[in-house]
């Protein structure tokens, strides 16, 4: 019966390594991590040799030195005295503006574009597939060179607004101002100013807050919750009585009336622009490069995502178009309600690496003089302190920060979109 | 299957600068070409023509060390660098030398490890209005929108000024210098600041050059001159002796009309040692003796080149002013060639 | 009673539609005019076209074909009259004439313009198998194989025995691996295929090459890349690191894809690396810190730097194409290979790769677009790409001052070549997605 006997007991053979499936995987990724630690050890062995032999060894210490240079935009406090890491911020923050203004037209743009290009409108179809081919297939960067020339070029210098025959006016009531240097818009004012709130000290990343802007945020935020649960309240009547409570007046109350009191309580005034010496002075100065870069992203970037946006709606199928339309709705009604939230599913993935994409080349403002990350700390800085490495690692480490957020966010947003399929 | 070609290249060029080590002359005699580093384009200092010919003034120096070292004005690579990209390209042996109208500064000679061999042009930071604007002195310029070429030290330059004189600007940073000419001329910028050079060159091209005024303020002492790697002395000395032949032979009159007749023999020792018909300076130098001779007839000396290139002759139409021999009241002075 | 009653025993002859119906007004109703709103839009459209129209259409046709300098169109164009209140008004295309041929080949040497031509003629040909299977014998297929080394031997010139060699490499390693999976087994025959190979580019491609030139010397007049610019360099970068990054895109998917940690976190590191920083900042490593990275002493040129850091980018985005087209296979063609018995390798190479490979082409054409246009970058650090040259040329004292030209004449040759390009890519897609049904 017990014929069988224990199987012979397996000796450890080297090839065994390579041949017995139990170990190869491992084998594999041992090899393929000493590969890569080779590597890396030799890239730093040559660099530091490198670094050594030039006599920069690395260094963050030019930080903290002063910058010397001037920054136009800057929202936040900087002078030439003020040190390269506070100029780094600077950079850092002028990026996150023209990303998020880009991030914001370009989905407006693209959804329209997007909408626009099924239209039953012949012209008006073609028109849209014009742009979109037009903009898709030419390099951005040529895209803002383009518009910035086309800014400079088109838009009156401010000595036109000068003197008793000018050849060019401000719009909308002596308050906006467009101008070959920028656009000049009413800025808010407080007369009884709360004053500022100070962050980080003195560090490098100092940072102030108006708490006048802040007040008057909270009062919105909080009328708008408000209506909100003034619209919930309508709901459940309509749903237990069939009966909706007319509450348009109450929603609109409870969004101003806080705002305006708040507002009103701080003296809240516009500041106009008025030209005064060589340029407009006070005012809002929206800049000539801003503009340039953030149309030119933002008009790149919708004609994909207009593309994505068709495709979208192209994959909703007909017979939800049908089903609407036969209960009624209007075409507008349709799309807005029906067909776009179905879309919208299909839509974020593209959409994510879309804006993922507009960041990265927010860092082409160097080609018309905005001061972005990649100016300040990868263009002048790197310049005037030769610190190439230390400058282009943290330079990359940022970026990488910022993609890796807003995938992160954008993700997490999708997840929460998504069909919950039982 | 189609990664060869990288590969191949790379092993070729792994091959190609196994000798970068030894000498930068050395190098260069090997290689049978200089490489020189210039701008992407300044008019009247460096650029191509339609053939990719490089032409100016700071590619005669080029094309003068090429002729001393090789005997061949020709024989030169010409690198285009940015402002960003000159140093890290001098200073990891692509090119070897840079003739880019770069300033002389302590931290660029003293932090960046680099060395200046002498000054081919001394050149001040100044400021270019349009008239209309009524302007007569830069301290008049509170408030103005102020031009700037960026990864300069002009930028440096200009933050200084107006700080010291606490008045207030809107710096607008440019990469390259014609579009900095077309913010100014449209009237996006009211000031045009960079080297009082750059500036006569810029006004020279518009269409109305009367209409535009440089203002009188030079703020900053530009010395602009050719640079070496720091350590290479032997290198550094043949481009700063190869510049100086272009500058004494203007003061020596030997020009690229004479310099034939000359180099048969003349009175004047000097003249003599130069043109390498007396003394053993090319040999000290590892050169051939007609090393400075090449280098006179590669474009003429100091003077010619000025006056075919940005001279009162030239659409640029630059004086000599500072540039002029120091037996005429500038700063062109070299020592002796002995 | 007589009947009165009319009735009528024939059918009538059909009538035309009214006009408002067909023809050109009906049409335009339908799609034109269907409602106020879409009036008023076509109106506004139109409006917008003519406004546009008109700006542009004058200057494009100007008499300035002839110009030698931008003072001369300016006097050709007042001698024309099209003088406006900001002087005069109108293109001058005097500078597109005498720098076209730059603008193509850069500093290219004018005589040896065939071979960058011959090379992209050559480069359809060797596509064609790839992205023309209707038309286009499968046997060429091998000429797609040899072209990388014929295009870089016509493009740099030099002894031909350095492609040569550098193909003898993948000879040696494909021979090395016939040999040694009988001898030894598959997996280390791969290991040698890959070692052998390198082994051979590193110590002996070398001396072999430049002993065989000596023997039987067969060139080309070398060309510096340096003189390389122009759309010749943006065709030669976009089309190089799109050859290169495809069999590092294949390693990295595959990686990314494998159930082995390191390799997979190690693979993932890389592409999401890459694809989290600008591009750009990938050209400045190229251009200022390359060097740095390796050992003291090597230098080489900005060119092949900027090729390597961008067939790096290339790489990780064609990875996630290609893990695309891995993921769009169904499950059964892994299965079916795995119960004919084949290992991983057999399996990748013979059922799996093939068809992921056809149905990630439209990516792989995407991702060319995308790199093609990026490679403007490179005039950021001073490559003369047609951009980088447009401000050398404007820095020519006789073109100095001309915007509008050079960069409508880039836009419009990019336009050409990635509208093509995505043409071709949609025309694939539908053919692909027809295969299915």
């Amino acid at each position: 019966m017990t014929t069988l006997t224990d199987p012979p007991k397996e000796s450890f053979r080297l090839s065994m390594l390579i041949y017995d499936t139990r170990y190869r995987s491992a084998t594999i990724q041992v090899v393929a991590m000493l590969g890569f630690m080779l590597l890396a050890a030799w890239l730093i062995n040559n660099t530091a040799q490198n670094l050594n032999a030039l006599g920069k060894p690395i260094d963050f210490g030019f930080l903290g030195e002063s910058a010397g240079y001037d920054i136009n935009q800057r929202l936040i406090d900087y002078s030439s005295r003020s040190s390269h890491m506070r100029a780094a911020f600077v950079g850092l923050l002028n990026t996150l503006v023209v990303a998020v203004l880009g991030c914001l037209t370009a989905t407006v743009l693209g959804i329209i574009i997007g909408v626009l290009r099924l239209s039953k409108n012949w012209l008006i179809a073609r028109i849209m597939t014009v742009y979109v081919e037009m903009f898709r297939n030419v390099p951005v960067l040529l895209w803002i060179v383009f518009l910035m020339a086309i800014l400079i070029e088109t838009l009156p210098p401010p000595n036109a607004f000068r003197g008793e025959n000018a050849t060019a006016t401000m719009v909308l009531s002596d308050s906006v101002a467009f101008t070959n240097r920028g656009v000049y818009v009413p800025e808010p004012l407080f007369s009884r100013s709360l004053g500022d709130l100070h962050l980080f000290g003195e560090s490098a990343v100092r940072f102030d807050i108006s708490l006048d802007l802040v007040v008057v945020l909270i009062a919105l935020i909080g009328g708008i919750i408000g209506a909100r649960m003034v619209k919930k309240r309508a709901d459940r009547i309509q749903e237990a009585t069939g009966d909706r409570p007319t509450t348009w007046y109450l929603v609109l109350g409870l969004i101003a009336v806080p705002t305006i009191i708040v507002m009103a309580a701080l003296g809240f005034h516009l500041g106009y622009p008025a030209l005064k010496g060589f340029n407009f002075q006070g005012g809002t100065h929206m800049r000539n490069s801003l503009i340039a870069l953030w149309l030119a992203l933002s008009l790149y970037t919708a004609a994909f995502i207009a593309e994505n946006v068709r495709a979208g709606i192209l994959a909703i199928s007909k017979g939800q178009t049908e089903a609407a339309g036969a209960l009624g709705l209007r075409p507008s009604r349709i799309m807005r309600l029906v067909v776009l939230p179905q879309a919208l599913r299909v839509i974020i993935p593209p959409l994510i690496s879309q804006y993922l994409n507009l960041t990265k080349n927010s860092s082409l403002a160097i080609a018309v003089g905005y001061m972005d990350i990649t100016g300040t700390l990868g263009g002048i800085t790197m310049n005037q302190t030769g610190r190439e490495l230390e400058c282009i690692l943290m330079l990359m480490l940022v970026y990488l920060v910022i993609s890796l957020t807003i995938s992160f966010v954008m993700n997490w947003y999708n997840e929460s979109v998504k069909l919950r399929e039982r | 299957m189609k990664k060869s070609v990288f590969l191949g290249a790379l092993t070729v060029a792994g091959l190609a600068a196994g000798a970068a080590a030894a000498g930068t002359l050395d190098d260069v005699k090997a290689r049978g070409k200089l490489n020189c580093g210039v701008t992407t384009g300044l008019v009247g200092f460096a650029a191509p023509d339609a053939n990719g010919t490089w032409d100016g003034f700071d590619v005669g120096i080029c094309r003068a060390v090429a002729a001393a070292v090789l005997g061949d004005p020709t024989a030169v690579e010409f690198v285009p660098t940015t402002g960003k990209t000159r140093f890290t390209a001098l200073a990891s042996g692509e090119i070897d030398v840079l003739a880019r109208n770069t300033t002389w500064t302590f931290s660029r000679d003293v932090d960046l490890k680099f060395d200046f061999v002498g000054v081919n042009y001394y050149d001040g930071q100044g400021f270019m209005v349009p008239k209309a604007l009524g302007v007569s002195s830069a301290k008049d310029l509170d408030g103005a929108t102020v031009c700037i070429q960026t990864g300069t030290t002009t930028e440096l330059n200009l933050a200084d000024f107006f700080r010291s004189n606490n008045i207030s600007y809107e710096p607008v940073p440019i990469e390259t210098n014609a579009e900095a000419q077309q913010q100014y001329l449209a009237g996006a910028c009211d000031v045009y600041t960079t080297d009082a050079s750059g500036l006569a060159a810029t006004r020279a091209t518009f269409e109305d050059p009367a209409a535009h005024i440089v203002l009188p303020e030079i703020i900053s002492k530009e010395p602009l001159g050719p640079l070496v790697r720091h350590g290479d002395n032997e290198w550094g000395d043949v481009v700063r002796w190869a510049l100086n032949a272009l500058i004494a032979a203007e003061e020596l009159g030997i020009t690229s009309a004479n310099i034939a007749e000359l180099s048969a023999g003349t009175n004047n020792p000097e003249i003599n040692r130069i043109l390498g018909t007396e003394g053993t300076l090319g040999e000290m130098l590892g050169l051939s003796p007609d090393w400075a001779k090449n280098a006179i007839m590669a474009g003429g000396n100091y003077g010619e080149l000025f006056e075919k290139n940005i001279g009162a002759s030239t659409p640029i139409g630059l004086s000599r002013g500072l540039n002029a021999q120091w037996t005429d009241g500038g700063l062109l002075y070299t020592p002796p060639f002995r | 009673m007589s009947d009165i009653a009319f009735v009528r025993t024939e059918i009538l002859p059909q009538k035309a539609p009214p006009v408002a119906a067909t023809g050109f007004i009906g049409w335009a109703r339908e799609n034109l005019f269907s409602g106020w709103f879409n009036s008023i839009l076509t109106v506004l459209s139109l409006a917008v076209i003519f406004s546009v129209l008109s700006s542009i259409l004058p200057w494009v046709f100007s008499p300035t074909w002839n110009g030698t300098s931008l003072a001369n169109c300016r006097e050709i164009l007042t001698a024309a009259g099209s003088v406006g209140e900001h002087g005069t008004t109108g293109a001058c295309w005097g500078v597109i004439r005498e720098r076209w041929l730059q603008l193509m080949f850069g500093f290219y040497p004018s005589e040896l313009y065939w071979r960058p031509i011959l090379t992209f003629v050559m480069l359809f040909v060797a596509l064609g198998p790839i992205l023309f299977t209707d038309f286009v014998p499968s046997k060429l297929i091998w000429f797609s194989g040899l072209f990388p080394f014929i295009a870089a031997w016509l493009l740099w010139g030099g002894s031909i025995w350095n492609p040569l060699v550098a193909l003898a490499g993948f000879a040696i390693g494909f021979g090395v691996f016939r040999y040694a999976s009988t001898a030894l087994g598959a997996l280390a025959a791969i290991i040698l295929a890959a070692l052998v190979p390198i082994l051979w580019w590193v110590f002996l491609a070398g001396p072999v090459a430049s002993g065989l030139s000596s023997v039987i010397p067969l060139e080309l007049e070398t060309v510096q890349s340096r003189n390389f610019g122009g759309f010749m360099l943006s065709i030669t970068i976009g089309v190089t690191a799109i050859i290169c990054s495809l069999p590092l895109g294949i390693i990295l998917a595959l990686g990314r894809q494998s159930d082995l940690l390191i390799v997979k976190s190690l693979c993932v590191g890389f592409i999401e690396f890459i694809r989290g920083v600008p591009l750009i900042t990938l050209l400045f490593v190229a251009s200022t810190l390359l060097n740095i990275f390796m050992p003291p002493g090597t230098n080489f040129d900005i060119i092949l730097r900027v090729l390597i850091m961008v067939t790096l980018f290339a790489a990780a985005y064609m990875a996630e194409v290609i893990r695309g087209g891995l993921a769009a296979l169904p499950k059964g063609q892994y299965e079916g290979a795995d119960s004919l018995g084949l290992d991983y390798w057999q399996a990748q190479r013979l059922v799996i790769m093939p068809q992921a490979l056809k149905i990630s082409i439209p990516g792989i054409v995407s991702t060319f677009i995308g790199v093609f246009k990026d490679t403007t970058l490179v005039s950021i650090i001073a490559l003369l790409d047609p951009l980088g040259l447009s401000n050398a040329i404007r820095a020519d004292a006789n073109w100095n001052g001309i915007v509008w030209e050079l960069y409508g004449f880039i836009a419009l040759l990019f336009f050409v070549f990635c509208f093509s390009m995505s043409r071709y890519s949609m025309y694939l897609e539908r053919k692909l997605t027809t295969d299915h049904h």
